[in-house]
């Protein structure tokens, strides 16, 4: 069938700075760009284009600009170019419109509505670079009260995981990303004192040694989880859903279960990968504290089990119960929360923005007075420092980032992760491009991603005139709000910037 | 080696069970006698070591859940969730047990004499030496070996009277790897669209020969008898059953 798509993008070769060097037919993965012996010439297939800047940026002599095709339709708002253009796919598919990465719509960002208070006059602020500054963090379940004997406290505390920097990394599954991926996460979280996650694929041997800053993830799938598996962990994550895809389960598809990835999924391979979209053991918070306790069972009550929600209508009833059903660390995945493969229709339709659900699950845990009895984790397009101050300010212990993370591995939201053809060796299991990732080189941006949103956050605290992390924490006299209703005020339990 | 060891766990919660458990079995303990057991759970999780516990009573759910090794014998019903992620060993049930029993199994071994409730085997999966086998001598109800990736299923239906039939519906629905074997026909209707019926082979035969010889050995049958009645192999038809849903 001819496709009535038209090319998304627009490339563009100065030819008299190109040198035949090829290096774009090699970086392309989308089979852009070939070279015609006979011309001596680069021809490209723009059609075939993603925008991902693979090329552009390896371009020895920087002659190649991708610019998005103007796609000068007639005007119409309803309309629009990626409407049409979906419309057309499904008519020549078929199919369910698959996309990676996170909601890319227009729904209200509401970090960039909140801003942030500075001290004046009235009091100090301390200069961090002078002054220590605490960002140590500690996720568990905090027992109601504490009591001391003459040796110190005598309470027998829960399991507590201590973080240096209150930024830890998103599950992001091997099968999903590769396993150069995960090793610059596991490298970069050990260094920083932080953790990252497994996501449901499993662990794989070579990582098992960063099992003190990992999170393993115990999900529908049940892929690769067994005692050792949940012994080497720090923290044991339940995952009823994800923000990128509430509701759904997910279909890691045959074509990316490489050898190695059937190893630590512990699955044929080339099988499809199928995670059931309700865990079949949890249709209840019965269930659910089922599950927490076999998990606590099975790791003999020495770490945190954490379960993680998309953040849905929902959220502060569901979260009320997962504390009671034990979960020791709960965790909101919001409306912008990314994915390696998700249905586009569920990615941009279905959830709530983060914001809102952790500002009502924060005030529903305390009025309940059970916000002590687990931590709140967050994720779902947190981007840099300032949301993560923010996130604080509102009720949250910790952060998760993916896509910053996969940011800072070269990654630039082309959005074709479901396709394993990622032109950065992010989303994919192809052993020619998963090398595109030095996990040395990884782990180093990754680390310095975080070391420069400590920086940051230390600063941001010091203008406030506060020392420490948990100062901040909950404190939203710190927020003011900008160009919000009374209604958006009330549920962030923000006050208007000026009042 | 130690002597078997009786726990009576009547009035115990739990948590102190199985700590209690942990225990003994980390003594070296290779036989346990558990006695008065009402609904304490997860009985036989995180213990790597091959012991065996014999249950006399009524296990919880997730009897068994993650296991990785012991032998468990339950003279009574155990309930749901049994088998939960198993990675290794065996529990052998003298009665009946609930649903999702062997939910995500990656391996070991369960026998159950009587009947099971819904989505028995649901999601087992296998990998290398890796392989979970249950045998079932009652009947399933619906959504037996739903979303299988792997492992054997196997449904005897020995207390069917003639001409009664097994009742589940949605059998091996998603089902996308291992096999199930039913005692007896199942109708069309009956199976879920993703497998398909066939007839067994040479070693399909050896199959059922070793692992519903076991389940006579256990629970003191002929398997030389059971095995004369005819058997329906379910297959899954295709290794992707989703792989045609999308658009790119
Ligand atoms: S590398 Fe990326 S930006 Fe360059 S042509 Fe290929 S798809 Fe387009
Ligand atoms: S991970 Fe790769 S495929 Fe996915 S959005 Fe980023 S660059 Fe594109």
């Amino acid at each position: 069938m001819k496709t009535y798509l038209p090319p998304k993008f627009i490339v563009e070769r100065d030819d008299s700075r190109c040198i035949r060097c090829e290096v774009c037919v090699n970086q392309c993965t989308f089979d852009v760009h070939s070279y015609d012996t006979e011309d001596a010439e680069l021809k490209s297939h723009e059609e075939n284009c993603v925008g991902c800047h693979r090329c552009v940026v390896f371009c020895p002599t920087e002659a190649l600009t991708i610019r998005g095709n103007p796609l000068d339709y007639r005007e119409n708002y309803n309309w629009r170019p990626e409407v049409i253009e979906d419309i057309i796919k499904q008519s020549e598919t078929g199919g369910v419109l698959l996309t990676g990465m996170g909601n890319d719509k227009s729904y209200r960002i509401y970090w960039d509505h909140l801003v942030l208070n500075a001290s004046q006059v009235t009091n100090p602020s301390i200069d961090p670079l002078r002054e220590p500054m605490e960002l140590s963090t500690y996720l568990g379940q905090k027992p109601d009260r504490v009591e001391f004997g003459s040796h110190g406290l005598t309470t027998e505390l829960p399991p507590q995981v201590k973080l240096e920097v209150p930024v830890m990394f998103s599950a992001m599954s091997y099968g999903a990303v590769s396993l150069n991926v995960q090793e610059s996460l596991a490298r970069a979280a050990t260094e920083m004192g932080t953790l990252w996650n497994t996501g449901e694929g499993g662990l794989h041997p070579k990582l098992y040694k960063y099992g003190d800053n990992t999170i393993v993830q115990v999900a529908s799938g049940r892929f690769g989880v067994h005692p050792e598996y949940l012994n080497v962990a720090k923290v044991v994550e339940i995952k009823i859903g994800q923000g990128a895809k509430p509701g759904i389960g997910g279909h890691l598809p045959g074509e990316k279960v490489s050898a190695e990835v059937s190893s630590t999924r512990m699955i044929p391979k080339g099988t499809d990968a199928l995670s059931p979209a309700p865990q079949h053991d949890i249709y209840s918070i019965e269930d659910l504290a089922q599950l927490v306790y076999a998990l606590k069972e099975a790791t003999n009550y020495t770490k945190p089990v954490a379960v993680k929600i998309a953040a849905v209508h929902n959220s502060a009833a569901i979260a009320s119960g997962m504390v009671r059903a034990g979960a020791d660390i709960i965790v909101l995945d919001g409306l912008r929360g990314s994915t390696g493969a998700a249905p586009k229709i569920i990615r941009d339709n279905v959830g709530i923005p983060i914001e809102l659900a952790l500002a009502s699950v924060d005030d529903r845990l305390r009025q309940e007075g059970i916000r002590n009895q687990a931590s709140v984790v967050i994720a779902g397009g947190i981007r840099n420092s300032g949301d993560v101050a923010k996130a604080i300010a509102l009720g949250a212990d910790a952060i998760y980032i993916g896509t910053a993370a996969l940011v800072a591995l070269g990654c630039t939201l082309c959005q074709q992760c479901h396709t394993g053809k990622c032109a950065w060796g992010i989303c994919t299991t192809d052993p020619w491009l998963t090398k595109r990732v030095n996990p040395d080189i990884g782990a180093r941006r990754l680390s310095n991603l975080l070391r420069g949103w400590s920086l940051e956050l230390k600063d941001i605290l010091g203008g406030m005139g506060i020392n420490a992390l948990e100062s901040l924490r909950g404190n939203r006299l710190h927020l003011r709000g900008v160009g919000l209703t009374d209604t958006e005020l009330e549920i962030l339990g923000v006050r208007m910037a000026g009042s | 080696m130690k002597e078997a060891v009786t726990i009576d766990a009547k009035g115990i919660f739990y948590r102190e069970l199985n700590a209690k458990l942990r225990k003994v079995v980390s003594n070296g303990t290779q036989k346990i006698e558990l006695r008065n057991v009402y609904g304490q759970r997860y009985i036989g999780t995180d213990l790597d070591k091959p012991v065996e516990i014999e249950i006399f009573g009524t296990p919880g759910n997730d009897l068994g859940a993650f296991m990785d090794g012991p032998r468990i014998i339950v003279h009574g019903n155990a309930q749901d969730g049994c088998g939960n992620t198993m990675n290794n060993g065996e529990i052998i049930i003298h009665g009946h047990a609930g649903d999702i029993l062997g939910l995500s199994a990656r391996g070991g071994k369960i026998f159950v004499r009587e009947d099971v409730g819904y989505r028995a085997g649901i999601h087992m999966k296998e990998y290398q030496d890796k392989k979970p086998m249950v045998v079932i001598g009652g009947t399933a109800q619906d959504f037996l070996g739903e979303y299988m990736a792997g492992g054997i299923l196997i449904l005897l239906g020995l207390k069917l009277k003639e001409g009664e039939s097994h009742k589940a519906n949605f059998i091996g629905t998603g089902m996308h790897g291992g096999a199930i074997y039913i005692r007896g026909d199942v109708e069309e209707f009956q199976l879920g669209k993703e497998v398909s019926a066939a007839e067994l082979d040479e070693n399909d035969h050896s199959v059922l020969k070793k692992l519903v010889g076991e389940f006579a050995y256990h629970f003191g049958y002929d398997a030389g008898e059971i095995l004369k009645h005819k058997f329906t192999k379910l297959f899954p038809l295709y290794l992707r059953p989703y792989g045609r849903l999308y658009a790119y």
